[in-house]
């Protein structure tokens, strides 16, 4: 584990990975009824020292693929390689130096934070757990860290409850940092603070993905905060990654339907732009539980063909996209997010 | 923007007090509005500022042993503020309706979500079951649920979210409301679904010219539903005017924090995000003078203790509570971007 790959060379490489949770029923025995696809057949890749942001509605197995990434969830089927090492079923102990150099962030500061412990421990926590000894000792390892992350040293004593959301968020990110990972997956780290705090926080982990070097696998439903925090962006529905690519491929040259329709909800406050196209989706996502045949997005989609629901449209390149830009849909869009001569209303209750 | 005296609704000088263990909570802070018929009137800040305390004043809904409600609120003329209960009761559903958050909290779960949609409008109007059935199917009709007249009979957990929103959405416009206040209705959705739910109240509006509140903590949501903005911060109004004047032309050093705050779908993503530095104040103890001060970066600017001492008061009409000069509060905020047209 000691060989490091230089900036922009993979990192963490996933493959078909898949992640089935059983639905239970029946009466008296209880047995699988089911399956949610939660996760099913996801191929990415994490680039040293880049920001990979993973986008998509509620349910579309984001922090599922975050947990399996990090080995907190055992796959379903795939394969997950870190620095060129297969560690999709590598145990605890061929897993340690592995654990140490890719940490998590969490949505919830506070749940994430044992209650009971100072910011101290909580921070020190992975160096006690991982035996590592920093020169100068723990503590003043945690006063710098707590300095990294914009807090004052001075409140190494104090408990987690003393401090406001965006100060809890600071110090789950001052532990994320303590065994100076390589990568940090962060599960929508800032979405449940507010806009002034999120902010602080978004600037905060950009400082140190530049500064440290630190990859991320940037998780959030968010798409202007994913944009300005990501280089490269994968969009998810219903357990499959629709499109992947370049910031600026999937934010103005889109080319999946559903990736049009998601940047075309965003509620945008101000904008320097030209106007954009308007797109409005009927219903809600479907269940994961028995998701539509072919592509998934089908049962939304306004271009959908009998194709659709026959063939599953594969993750590739689309002639004129650019290269990494790949997209999974038979009848793509054209790549580009301005108004349309006519608005996409699929809702039968608004009129065009 | 009216400040004549009869407005549809007028709120003057409210405050609402809570006391609590740990003392008295100033949730409210000499707040004033006004909103006319087929107006919608958005109202944004972070959270704790006082946005649902307000709106729940107007709705009658604060438990009074607790709650120490100050000021006018004046409903068509009507006072509310110390109005008894039975006459709230009989405003609200009818006169005045409300959308949550929550739909799961607002839908029982044990009824239909039909019967659910067809009580108050038996209770209100007097039509009998089966008008009031088949007015809860027209509803639910007009809300896009496909299918209506099969759906009525389902309970509220057989409604995917977005579905049960529209069903709460349609519970509150069965009585065709005058006033529907809506309280971060898309907040728990998705965006492809908040978008559907954001452009189905802006059409129902056009339809019933009722007045809207809607509340919320996000700026981008205000930008294409509402008519006029008011910005809160610790309990205060801290900017006023049309949606358009705000965002292109925020005066407020809050309103300058909120939209640096939030990154665009077009902005320069080389550019840092500017933050609003420190946090809200607490309600139990705001800051005296203007409660923004500890997180301003103009209190220099305006000299001396004033920002710290002296309560800066939102003029009538377009304008911003601060100190700042006038022309200054116009051009201190560096606009490369403009409102997205409608
Ligand atoms: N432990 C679990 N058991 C069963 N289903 C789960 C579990 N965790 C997640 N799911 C389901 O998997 C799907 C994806 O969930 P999740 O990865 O949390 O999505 P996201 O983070 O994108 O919102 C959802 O349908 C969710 O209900
Ligand atoms: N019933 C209550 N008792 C005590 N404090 C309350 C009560 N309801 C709200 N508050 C406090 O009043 C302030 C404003 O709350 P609220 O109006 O809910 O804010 P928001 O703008 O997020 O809707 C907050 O500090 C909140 O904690
Ligand atoms: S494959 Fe068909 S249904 Fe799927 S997104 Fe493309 S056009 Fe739509
Ligand atoms: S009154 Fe003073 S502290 Fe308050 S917003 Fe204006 S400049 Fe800032
Ligand atoms: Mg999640
Ligand atoms: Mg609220």
């Amino acid at each position: 584990m000691s060989e490091q790959v230089s900036p922009g060379e993979p990192l963490l490489v996933a493959e078909g990975l898949t992640k089935h949770f059983p639905v239970m029923g029946g009466f008296p025995f209880r047995r699988k009824v089911g399956a949610v696809q939660a996760v099913d057949g996801i191929d990415l890749t994490v680039r040293a020292g880049e920001s990979f942001g993973l986008v998509g509605e509620s349910g579309c197995g984001k922090s599922t693929t975050g947990r399996l990434l990090t080995r907190l969830l055992e796959p379903t089927a795939g394969r997950i390689t870190y620095q060129g090492r297969d560690i999709t079923h590598a145990s605890r102990t061929e897993l340690a130096p592995v654990r140490a150099q890719i940490q998590m962030i969490f949505q919830d500061p506070y749940a994430s934070l044992n209650p009971r412990q100072t910011v101290g421990r909580i921070v020190s926590g992975p160096m006690e757990i991982n035996g590592i000894h920093p020169a100068g000792g723990r503590e003043a390892r945690v006063r710098e860290l707590l300095e990294t992350v914009g807090l004052n040293p001075e409140h190494y004593n104090r408990f987690p409850h003393e401090f406001s959301g965006g100060q809890r968020q600071r110090i789950g990110v001052a532990r994320a940092l303590a065994l100076e990972p390589r990568l940090v997956v962060a599960d929508e780290p800032v979405s449940a603070l507010d806009v002034s705090i999120q902010a602080q926080v978004v600037n905060l982990l950009r400082s140190l993905q530049r500064e440290l070097g630190i990859a991320f696998l940037f998780i959030a439903h968010d798409l202007a905060v994913v944009r300005h925090f990501s280089q490269r962006v994968a969009v998810m529905y219903l357990g499959r990654i629709v499109e992947v690519g370049d910031r600026d491929d999937i934010y103005r040259r889109p080319r999946h339907p559903y990736t049009h329709a998601l940047l075309s909800a965003v509620p945008e406050a101000l904008s320097a732009g030209t106007p954009r196209e308007r797109i409005r989706l009927a219903g809600d996502v479907p269940s994961p539980i028995s998701p539509p045949s072919g592509c998934r997005f089908r049962t939304r989609c306004w271009k959908a063909e009998p194709r659709c629901g026959a063939e599953e449209p594969p993750l590739v390149r689309l002639e004129g996209n650019a290269e990494g830009h790949l997209t999974a849909c038979h009848f793509p869009e054209a790549g580009s997010t301005t108004a349309r001569t006519q608005d996409v209303v699929l809702d039968p209750a608004l009129s065009g | 923007m009216t400040t004549s005296e009869g407005a549809f609704l007028s709120v003057r000088d409210l405050f609402v007090r809570f006391d609590t263990e740990d003392g008295v909570v100033k949730a409210v802070d000499g707040l004033g509005f006004e909103l006319e018929r087929g107006r919608t009137l958005g109202i944004v800040g972070e959270s704790g500022s006082g946005k649902s305390v307000t709106n729940l004043a107007v709705l009658g809904l604060h438990d009074p042993r607790h709650t120490e409600i100050r000021g006018e609120i004046l409903l068509d003329g009507q006072e509310l503020t110390g109005a008894p209960e039975s006459v709230l009761e009989k405003l609200r559903g009818n006169k005045m309706a409300m959308i949550f958050q929550d739909s799961l909290t607002a839908l029982s779960p044990y009824y239909t979500v039909g019967r659910q949609i067809a009580e108050p409008y038996r209770k209100h109007t007097g039509a009998t079951r089966r008008e009031a059935r088949q007015r809860a199917v027209e509803m639910l009709d007009k809300v896009g649920i496909p299918n209506a007249a099969l759906r009525v009979d389902d309970y509220p957990h057989q409604f995917s979210g977005g579905m049960r929103q529209r069903a709460m959405i349609a519970m509150a416009l069965v009585c065709d409301p005058e006033l529907l206040i809506a309280d971060e209705p898309t907040t728990a959705l998705d965006v492809t679904v908040q978008a559907q739910i954001l452009d189905l109240l802006k059409e129902l509006q056009q339809q019933t010219g009722s007045a809207i509140i809607l509340i919320t903590h996000d700026l981008g949501v205000v930008a294409h539903t509402v008519d006029e903005l008011l910005v809160m911060y610790a309990g205060r109004a801290v900017e006023r005017g049309t949606v358009r004047e705000v965002l292109s032309e925020p005066r407020h050093p809050y309103t300058w924090g909120l939209l640096g705050s939030m990154p665009l779908l077009d902005s320069d993503v080389e550019e840092p995000l500017v933050p609003i530095p420190g946090t809200p104040p607490s309600l139990l103890n705001p800051p005296p003078g203007c409660p923004f001060h500890p997180r301003c970066a103009h209190v220099a600017e305006v000299g001396g203790d004033r920002c710290r001492t002296e309560r800066p008061e939102l003029p009538p009409g377009r304008g911003a509570a601060c100190h700042l000069p006038a022309a200054r509060q116009r051009t201190a905020f560096p606009q490369q971007t403009k409102p997205r047209p409608a």
